[in-house]
């Protein structure tokens, strides 16, 4: 496998396969959260006990399970730059970070506003929604961190470090509700056995969750290009690209 | 895979090992703090041996029992039973209920401990389950009808 991964990293090469991957994630951004959305906002049945207040589910769970698809991926990232000491392992560590960080601040603003009406209160210091807010902080940190230093390898390093602790939140977060009493009901989809969502309701969830994928593989992917041309600045490749981009 | 390397691995996969643990063991022994509420049971029962005594404030979070809502018709007071498998608890409140309440429904209160198992709440928030489906499938498969709050007579 890394025979067939080991020349991506090269910046070169991971810029050229970020533009190649490019329009398949927008497209399915496009498609995924198009379809999703209306169909959940407009066509889904409203709940038997939340009515029609429930139809925030559509924004709040595609960005909350996503908030920590993309920090274990971060962390991964992270591990590869540690171990293999690849730079453009590190890029996309940092690239993902604000994408994450963006999901995760979705999920706790859907959630606040969710919970208003139907709990009766915006916020409260469960578990779930505790490690949640954790989780953002963590995102935050790995940030933080990395811009903190002026070398970048170093600053990598740093961040990957941060990254690979808080991936013991990311349990804590799933396991929160049936750890621990909470006010945040238990988990739906990924509940296993009986599904607690009818057929109606979560195939537009799904084909959401799958527009929400779409559009974090496009920021992630703007996010890494400019990272790279950022970085590389110097490069003669990517200075070839600056002045193409200028004469046009 | 080269000795540099695999000794990086090794290293990071150890430290990540120690830190779940220190971290799950943490998290075990802080337990009874994380949960957010007493269950009526544990309150008549005590938790882990611990009774929550008389005058102390607490969360409680259980089902509000069939028939037990009483509402003042000159004020906003309302009183009901909580009960989860046990005994009940007696909740007393005024002010706005959340929509989500009604007989049946999990709910969490915040409020003092008085003599004779009552609780007087200054806040009550709804829980609800992870369960969503149209109102019809609601009807067939669990029986349950769904009345607007405006509607419940309470």
């Amino acid at each position: 496998m890394f025979v067939w991964l080991h020349p991506y990293a090269k910046t070169e090469r991971a810029y050229a396969l970020c533009n190649t991957l490019m329009p398949y994630f927008l497209s399915a951004a496009i498609l995924g959260l198009s379809v999703g959305l209306v169909w959940g906002m407009l066509f889904a049945p409203a709940d038997y006990q939340q009515g029609d207040s429930f139809r925030i589910i559509y924004i709040h769970v595609p960005s909350a399970i996503l908030s920590m698809g993309t920090y274990v991926a971060m962390a991964i990232a992270g591990l590869v730059g540690l171990v293999w000491q690849w730079k453009t392992a590190y890029m996309s560590m940092i690239a993902m970070a604000p994408v994450g960080a963006l999901m995760c601040f979705i999920s706790l603003f859907t959630g606040a506003a969710w919970g208003k009406p139907m709990w009766g209160t915006w916020w409260i210091w469960d578990a779930r929604l505790t490690s949640q807010l954790i989780l953002l902080f963590l995102y935050l940190g790995v940030m933080a961190l990395y811009y903190a230093f002026n070398d970048r390898q170093q600053a990598g390093k740093a961040a990957a470090i941060i990254a690979l602790i808080g991936v013991i939140n990311i349990p804590i977060i799933h396991y929160s509700v049936e750890w621990w009493n909470t006010l945040h009901q238990g988990s739906t989809i990924t509940k296993i056995g009986k599904p607690s969502i009818a057929p109606s309701m979560k195939w537009p969830l799904l084909v959401s969750i799958a527009g929400f994928m779409g559009l974090i593989g496009t920021l992630t992917l703007m996010q890494l290009k400019n990272v790279i041309i950022e970085r590389e600045l110097h490069r003669p490749w990517v200075k070839q690209l600056l002045s193409e981009r200028e004469t046009k | 895979m080269n000795p540099r390397r695999q000794q990086r691995l090794i290293t990071v996969s150890a430290i990540g090992v120690l830190l779940a643990g220190a971290i799950g063991l943490m998290l075990y022994a802080l337990s009874n703090n994380i949960d957010l509420f007493y269950t009526p049971s544990e309150i008549i029962n005590g938790k882990e041996g611990k009774k929550p005594q008389i005058g102390q404030r607490l969360r409680i979070g259980g089902m509000v029992v069939e028939g037990s809502v009483e509402r003042n018709q000159d004020s906003l007071a309302v009183e009901f039973d909580l009960v989860d498998t046990g005994p009940k608890v007696t909740v007393s409140y005024s002010g706005i209920l959340p929509d989500l309440f009604r007989e049946g429904q999990g709910i969490v209160a915040t409020g003092v401990l008085q003599a004779g198992n009552i609780i007087i709440a200054d806040e009550v928030l709804a829980k609800h389950d992870e369960e969503y489906m149209p109102p019809e499938l609601a009807e067939q498969m669990k029986g349950i009808k769904h009345v607007k709050p405006s509607e419940a007579g309470y």
